[in-house]
């Protein structure tokens, strides 16, 4: 074995050893929150209100918050993402107002979240008067998470083959009929994932929440959208970031459950994707 | 009829962004009517909250410059190896473990990295570096860096195996080893794809908010010192939003000014690494 191929196994080490580390790191990160956090995950910390008391306190207020806050969210978000991606990809000609939407909402991707919280702020809080409540919030994260949800629908339905197009014309369907019946159910898997991401990021954004002016301390559950609200990654932040080892305790339960919700989501999606991929063959 | 509803679901993303410009537009002009452009871009000192009032936002700058720059240099080599890895060498069984976990690990809520910080990396470093400071750069930078470690990772993936078969094989035919094959050829004929890469990771750094808020401190402060206590653009309006400043004093129209700044940055750097990552696809398609 000659230096040429010793260099050729040593940086195939290496870029294996930056690759586990990557991994490592993950579980890593899992552990030292189930460590801190196993002590504190009861009934108690679902049933509970946050409390100046460490040991007393529960995320109740929080898990309701994002509960309404999630609903809403994908009750607007979804219908309008996946309406523009079906706008795009199936009524859009290859015009200049089409290139404007495009370019335009690849670049709504990449603006921070605490940006969407400005625009927030001034918008539904302020503009609508909306105040700091449960509608407020989720209008905001319908904003923040729609580049997901049209993006990812958009490729859902660019996987859909022309030729079931073509034969649903053929047969003197409209575009609408074809969209509809031929189209949607064929990508709905598609549509599924990328609706359950954009969810998850809802899920787990504190940054613009908290621009709108989400409550750090709330002891009642919202009972109807104008409300005002908290939700567990605010919560989570909160107790983070005060000095008292057993707060940051029980910030690392609230971090259990939030990651749990998010598995069971992609689980769901997983197995929603499994069952309505069965059905379409081509 | 139906065509017309469809119009404006598409519409709302073109509200959303002109929304955006007009409410900062909007509050950033009653500010720079009190400050000028001057004084903000320039001043060394950021002081809005108590007196005397200073409005310089190279302090919070300069932390956004610390966790974007200490992310980039602990996110990209470790991101560009991993992506190495998974398009040169991992077998397609690795590849189907290795890529949904790094998946998880870009699902993961920024809070929670926020957490990390302070609970594992920050007493870390102070074990390490007693003097450092509890809330300090280094450690919201490495929390940071993790975040976009994914991002790194999975979009050079992607330039890497665009990279066509055929270079390969020619370089091979020459009697190059793998090493060569991949540091002498594939990288250089990916690298525009994977600055673009960097960049998306980058803006993501500069944007990101509850990991520096929780883990980076708040002392606006120029620094060359990543160990201290510093605070980010990001942080700022944070800060400022879960305080109680008044609504319309020049206090509260900082955070538009600042928020404004952040919005023009990383628009630029997106603008930028999606026409290069555009231009690498017109290469080999």
């Amino acid at each position: 074995m000659n230096w040429r191929r010793a260099i050729s196994k040593l940086f195939e080490f290496a870029c294996l050893g930056a690759t586990l580390a990557s991994v490592a790191l993950l579980v890593v990160l899992l552990a030292n929150v189930v460590y801190h956090g196993a002590s504190r995950l009861n009934w108690n910390l679902l049933t509970s209100f946050p409390s100046r008391f460490p040991d007393k306190a529960g995320i109740k207020a929080a898990l309701w918050g994002s509960v309404w806050l999630i609903s809403l969210t994908t009750l607007f978000a979804v219908p309008v993402g996946v309406g523009a991606a079906v706008y795009l990809e199936e009524y859009g000609r290859r015009n200049w107002w089409q290139r404007i939407v495009e370019t335009n909402i690849s670049n709504l991707a990449g603006v921070p979240s605490i940006v969407y919280g400005i625009l927030g702020l001034g918008l539904f809080v302020r503009a609508l008067a909306f105040d700091r409540s449960v509608l407020a919030g989720s209008l905001t994260m319908t904003l923040v998470i729609l580049p997901i949800v049209i993006i990812s629908s958009q490729e859902a339905l660019r996987a859909v083959p022309s030729s079931i197009r073509h034969a649903s014309y053929a047969l003197g369907a409209t575009r609408w009929q074809t969209v509809w019946h031929q189209v949607l159910p064929a990508a709905l898997p598609g549509l599924l994932t990328g609706v359950v991401l954009a969810i998850s990021r809802a899920m787990g954004e504190a940054a613009p929440l908290i621009m709108i002016g989400a409550l750090t301390y709330v002891a009642f559950v919202p009972k109807s959208p104008m409300d005002p609200f908290t939700a567990l990654p605010i919560q989570i932040f909160n107790w983070s970031s005060r000095p008292q080892e057993a707060f940051r305790d029980v910030a690392a339960a609230g971090i259990i459950v939030l990651l749990v919700l998010l598995l069971l989501m992609n689980a769901a999606a997983v197995i929603l994707r499994h069952r309505s991929g069965k059905n379409v063959r081509w | 009829m139906i065509h017309f509803v469809l119009f404006l679901c598409a519409g709302v993303s073109v509200l959303t962004t002109l929304g955006i410009v007009l409410v900062l537009v909007f509050e950033s002009a009653l500010f720079f009517r009190e400050v000028s452009f001057v004084e903000f871009f320039t001043g060394t000192e950021w002081t809005p909250l108590f007196d005397p009032k200073q409005f310089g936002i190279l302090p919070l700058a300069c932390g956004t410059m610390w966790i974007a720059v200490g992310s980039a240099l602990f996110a990209v080599p470790v991101g560009l190896m991993s992506a190495i890895y998974l398009s040169e060498y991992a077998s397609p069984r690795v590849r189907a473990v290795v890529k949904p976990l790094l998946e998880v690990l870009a699902g993961i809520p920024s809070v929670v990295y926020g957490y990390f910080a302070v609970v594992l990396v920050s007493p870390l470093i102070r074990q390490l570096i007693p003097q450092a400071d509890v809330f300090n750069a280094v450690s919201a930078s490495v929390a940071v860096g993790v975040m976009i470690l994914p991002t790194v990772a999975s979009l050079s993936e992607d330039v890497l195996r665009a990279v066509p078969r055929s270079l390969r094989e020619a370089a091979y035919g020459l009697g190059s080893t793998k090493f060569d094959v991949t540091v002498r050829v594939v990288v250089p004929a990916a690298l525009s794809g994977i600055v673009a890469a960097t960049l998306l990771a980058i803006s993501r750094a500069i944007g990101e908010t509850m990991a520096v808020t929780l883990a980076a401190g708040a002392t606006p402060k120029l620094t060359w010192n990543p160990l201290e206590s510093i605070q980010t653009m990001t942080a700022y309006i944070v800060q400022v939003s879960l305080g109680d400043t008044p609504a319309g004093t020049i206090e509260y129209r900082t955070i538009f000014a600042v928020a404004m700044t952040l919005f023009l940055m990383t628009f630029a750097m997106n603008i930028v690494a999606r026409s290069v990552l555009r231009r690498f696809r017109q290469v080999y398609s």
